[in-house]
C-alpha cells in the first residue's frame, strides 16, 4: 500500500500531547512542524515558548526549544536571534502571555523590528490557570474571573494585537488566521510558512495571530467551539492579512 | 603593562568585552549609566550586539535568551533595577544558564537615592529571586578588582552554568582609577567557547529527539525537580570563599567589611597601626560563598570586638559576620546609608572607642 | 605621602574635567595611586558641582575624605558647603572673580586668581579651569607641569584649535600660582 499521509517527523513518536480534546494547539504544532519539515529548518529551528498551555508540547517536539518566563518570549528571542542570526528564532505564546504581562515585551520586538516569527495563539482565555479573562476575551464571554461575563465598563474592551502592531512602522507581516475550517488550517500554513520565509529574507518581525478554541475554559464541546468561533470570535476578529510589506 | 584610567563602569564593561562577551542588554538607571552606553560603542567594534531593553526585565531576558545560544553575555544595573530582574535571574540559574550581572548598588528600599549604598546585601546573597537558587557575588574594593572579578566572572559562570554576580556599589561604579586591563581573547578563542555549548545550545539541531536541545526552567516531574534541586545544592557547596585577612593574628579589633567599606577600612587599619593600635580587617571578596572560616583565625583571647562596618541601616552583612563569630566577642557596628559614604574618620572613631573599653 | 583634593564650583564651569585632568595625568605619569570621585546628583545642568581628587604613594582608602589638603573653589556656595572640611594649615584655591567673601578662617593659607575675568579677557569664558588647574599646579607642584600640560594636550587632542588658547591659560595660572607661593 503507498503511504500517503505521514505524521511529522517533528513530534515523537512515543509521546502523547497534553492537550485537551479538541484544543487546536495540537492542530498548529503540526503545522509548524510540517513547514519546517518542507521548508529544511528542522536543523535551525529555536522555539521560544510562552508560559501556559502553550508549553505543554516541550516534550513531544523533536526541535530545540527554551521556556521564557511569563511574557518574555520576544525578549528573549531577540537575545537569541541577535546573538544567532543563522538560528531561526520563533516564539508560541498564548493570549496571555504575548497580550497581557508581554504586552511591553510583544511591542518593543515589533517596533524594532526583530528578525523573529511569532506565533500568537488567541483564544479568548487562559487556559492553563483555569479560564480566567483575558485581554481578547470577548464581551459577555465567561471567565472564572469574570463570572458575569466581560463587561465593558469594568474591563474594556477584546485587543486587536494585529492592528495595535499595525500602527507601527517597522513589522514585516502581520496575518489572522484560524483552525475552524480544513481552509482555514491551510491558511494558517501558509502564513507560517511565509512568516518563516520573512525570517529567512531577512525582513523583519512577523506575527500569525491564530484563532482558536478553547473547549474545555469555554464550556463546550469541541464542535459547538468550532461554532462559537465562526460566529462569535472572527467577527470580533476578522481574518486576513494585515499587513505585509 | 600600562595603566589606564577609567571610571568603574566603563572598566567593569571593557574587562567583560576582553573575556568575550559579545552580547550585553540594558536599561537606564544612575549610577550604571556608563556601562550600557559603554558597550553601546564597544560592542559593535568587536563584531557583538547590544540591545537597549525596553525594561530592566526584557534586558535580563535577552541576555537569557543570548546566553541561551552559547554567547557570552552580561547585563547591569543598580538596586530597584535589579529586582526587576530577579524573575530572569531565577530562570536563568533554574536552567542552567551562563551569564554574569552587575548591581552597581544605590540607597534603597524603593527608589531609594542614587547616590552609592550597600543596601543590597541580603537580595545579592539570600534571594535574588525566587526558589532559593545560588551564585557566587563577587564584591570588589578597588576597580582594578572590579575588572579582574568581572574577567573571571565568565570563566565562573561557564564552569558552573549559572548567573555570577559583581556585587559594586555608586562609588566602585562612578570613581575613576588607574587599572591594568587583562589581555583580549581573540576571536578564535571566543569562537571555541561558543563551540563548546553547542549541545545544550538552543541554536537548532539535527532531527534526532535525543540531542534537540531543551532549555528548562522548571520540570514537568516533581522527581526530576527534585533531583535538579540537588545537583544545583551540591555544585552550590562545592565553591571556595575568597577572602583577604588584613593584619588579623594579633588583632585586638577586627574590622569585618567588604566592597568600598573595606578599602576605606583598610586604610584606617594602616592609619591606627602607626598609632600602635593593635587593629586588623577581614574582607570577603565573595560574599557568597561566605569566608564563615576566615573568622576562626581572630585570637578571641585578646579580641576585644569586631567591627562591622557596611552602608546599610539596618545592618545586613553583619548577620553572616555574627554566624562567623559564633559569640566568641562582641560584634559593634560603624554604619550609615540612604547615599552618604562611609566616612574613614567615623571608622577611626568606632575603632577608638572599642579600644578605649 | 596623601594629598586629598576637593574642586567645587557651578555645573558648567569645567570642575569635573579640572579634576580629571589633574588624576589623569597622575596616572599617566607616575607611579602614585589616584583617584577620581565625582559627587553626582540627579541634575543634568546647573546647581553645585564637585569632585574629589587623592594622589598618594601608598596605596588608597577613601576616594573622597571628610577632612581636604586642598580645596578649591569657583563660586560662593561650595565656599560656604567646603570651607570647613579644609584641614589646618590646608590651602584654599579661590576664583576671586565670583567669591568675594572674607574668609573668616585664619588658620589656612589663601590662593586668589580671578580667573573668569581673565578667561573672558581671553576671549573664551570656559578655560577658567584650566587657569585654576594651572594655578593649583604652580603653586603645589603636587605634578610636575610638563605631565600637567601634556594630558591636556592629548585630552584636546581631537581639537588643536583650541590648544594654544588653553596653553596660554594654563600658563598664567602657573604664574600666579607661583608667584603666591611662600
Amino acid at each position: 500500500m503507498e503511504k500517503v499521509y505521514a505524521r511529522t517527523k517533528t513530534i515523537q513518536d512515543d509521546k502523547v500531547s497534553g492537550f485537551c480534546p479538541g484544543c487546536m494547539h495540537s492542530t498548529v504544532i503540526k503545522l509548524i512542524g510540517e513547514v519546517l519539515e518542507e521548508m529544511n529548518l528542522v536543523e535551525k529551528a529555536a522555539c521560544v515558548l510562552g508560559i501556559g498551555c502553550c508549553g505543554l508540547h516541550m516534550d513531544y517536539i523533536a526541535y530545540d526549544n527554551i521556556t521564557a518566563p511569563h511574557g518574555r518570549a520576544c525578549a528573549v528571542a531577540t537575545g537569541m536571534k541577535r546573538s544567532n542570526p543563522d538560528s531561526l528564532v520563533f516564539t508560541y505564546q498564548g493570549d496571555g502571555d504575548f497580550a497581557s504581562i508581554g504586552l511591553a515585551e510583544s511591542i518593543s520586538a515589533a517596533n524594532r523590528g526583530e528578525n523573529i516569527t511569532v506565533i500568537f495563539i488567541n483564544n479568548g482565555i487562559y487556559g492553563m490557570t483555569g479560564g480566567q479573562m483575558a485581554p481578547t476575551t470577548l464581551i459577555g464571554m465567561k471567565a472564572s474571573t469574570a463570572p458575569k461575563g466581560r463587561i465593558a465598563e469594568e474591563h474594556g474592551y477584546p485587543m486587536h494585537m494585529c492592528e495595535i502592531l499595525n500602527q507601527l512602522t517597522a513589522p514585516a507581516y502581520l496575518e489572522r488566521t484560524s483552525c475552524n475550517t480544513p481552509q482555514n488550517v491551510m491558511k494558517t500554513k501558509k502564513a507560517i510558512q511565509k512568516a518563516f520565509q520573512n525570517q529567512l529574507d531577512g525582513k523583519g518581525f512577523s506575527m500569525v495571530e491564530i484563532v482558536t478554541s478553547c473547549p474545555t475554559n469555554w464550556g463546550l464541546e469541541p464542535l459547538d467551539a468550532l461554532t462559537y468561533i465562526e460566529e462569535k470570535m472572527l467577527p470580533e476578529f476578522p481574518l486576513g492579512v494585515v499587513r505585509d510589506r | 603593562m600600562a595603566r589606564v584610567f577609567m571610571k568603574g563602569c566603563e572598566a567593569i564593561a571593557e574587562a567583560a568585552v576582553r573575556a568575550g562577551c559579545r552580547f550585553f542588554a540594558g536599561y537606564p538607571i544612575t549610577p550604571q549609566n556608563e556601562i550600557p552606553e559603554y558597550f553601546a560603542r564597544r560592542l559593535p567594534e568587536v563584531g557583538g550586539t547590544f540591545v537597549q531593553g525596553e525594561s530592566e526585565v526584557a534586558s535580563i531576558n535577552m541576555v537569557y535568551g543570548a546566553a541561551s545560544a552559547g554567547t557570552r553575555s552580561m547585563t547591569s544595573s543598580s538596586s530597584p533595577g535589579v529586582a526587576l530582574k530577579s524573575e530572569g535571574i531565577s530562570y536563568c540559574a533554574s536552567a542552567r544558564i551562563p551569564m554574569v550581572y552587575a548591581n552597581i548598588s544605590r540607597g534603597g528600599p524603593g527608589v531609594g537615592s542614587i547616590q552609592p549604598a550597600q543596601m543590597d546585601y541580603f537580595q545579592a546573597t539570600k534571594a535574588s529571586g525566587n526558589g532559593g537558587f545560588r551564585m557566587r557575588v563577587f564584591a570588589p574594593s578597588t576597580v582594578q578588582e572590579a575588572v579582574d572579578m568581572t574577567y573571571q566572572a565568565f570563566d565562573y559562570a561557564d564552569q558552573d552554568r549559572n548567573p555570577v554576580l559583581i556585587l559594586a556599589d555608586g562609588v566602585i561604579g562612578t570613581m575613576m582609577e588607574p587599572v591594568v586591563l587583562p589581555d583580549m581573547k581573540s576571536d578564535e578563542e571566543i569562537a571555541a567557547i561558543k563551540e563548546s555549548k553547542k549541545s545544550w545550545a538552543c541554536i537548532g539541531h539535527p532531527l534526532d529527539y535525543a540531542n534537540r536541545a531543551w532549555i528548562q526552567p522548571g520540570q514537568w516531574s516533581t522527581i526530576v525537580q527534585q533531583k535538579c534541586n540537588e545537583e544545583a545544592r551540591d555544585l552550590y557547596a562545592s565553591w571556595e570563599p575568597e577572602v583577604e585577612e588584613y593584619q588579623v593574628e594579633d588583632a585586638e579589633i577586627v574590622i569585618a567589611a567588604y566592597g568600598i567599606s573595606a578599602r576605606i577600612s583598610k586604610s584606617v587599619v594602616d592609619m591606627l597601626r602607626k598609632e600602635g593600635v593593635l587593629v586588623g580587617l577581614i574582607r570577603p571578596k565573595t560574599v557568597y560563598p561566605f569566608p564563615y572560616a576566615a573568622f576562626d583565625h581572630i585570637n578571641y583571647e585578646k579580641c576585644k570586638a569586631v567591627l562591622d562596618v557596611e552602608m546599610s541601616i539596618p545592618a545586613q552583612f553583619v548577620e553572616d559576620v555574627a554566624a562567623a563569630v559564633k559569640e566568641r566577642c562582641p560584634i559593634e557596628t560603624c554604619l550609615c546609608s540612604g547615599g552618604n559614604i562611609m566616612s574613614r574618620e567615623a571608622v577611626i572613631d568606632a575603632v577608638k572607642k572599642i579600644n578605649e573599653k | 605621602m596623601e594629598t586629598n583634593l576637593c574642586v567645587a564650583g557651578f555645573g558648567g564651569q569645567g570642575v569635573m574635567t579640572l579634576g580629571k585632568f589633574l588624576a589623569s595625568a597622575t596616572c599617566d605619569s607616575t607611579d602614585k595611586n589616584v583617584t577620581f570621585f565625582p559627587s553626582y546628583g540627579a541634575e543634568q545642568r546647573g546647581g553645585t558641582a564637585n569632585c574629589f581628587v587623592v594622589i598618594s604613594d601608598d596605596m588608597i582608602g577613601a576616594p573622597l575624605g571628610d577632612v581636604m589638603d586642598d580645596l578649591i573653589v569657583m563660586n560662593g556656595p561650595s565656599l560656604h558647603k567646603f570651607l570647613d572640611t579644609l584641614k589646618p594649615g590646608g590651602t584654599l584655591f579661590i576664583n576671586s572673580s565670583i567669591v568675594s567673601d572674607d574668609i573668616a578662617r585664619e588658620d589656612i593659607k589663601v590662593v586668589k586668581a580671578p580667573v573668569t575675568e581673565m578667561a573672558l579677557e581671553m576671549g573664551n569664558a570656559k578655560v577658567l579651569n584650566v587657569i585654576m588647574l594651572g594655578v593649583y599646579i604652580g603653586y603645589t607642584e603636587v605634578v610636575s607641569p610638563e605631565v600637567v600640560w601634556g594630558t591636556i594636550e592629548h585630552k584636546l587632542g581631537k581639537k588643536p584649535k583650541l590648544l594654544p588658547l588653553n596653553k596660554e591659560a594654563f600658563e598664567k595660572g602657573l604664574d600666579i600660582g607661583r608667584s603666591q607661593r611662600g
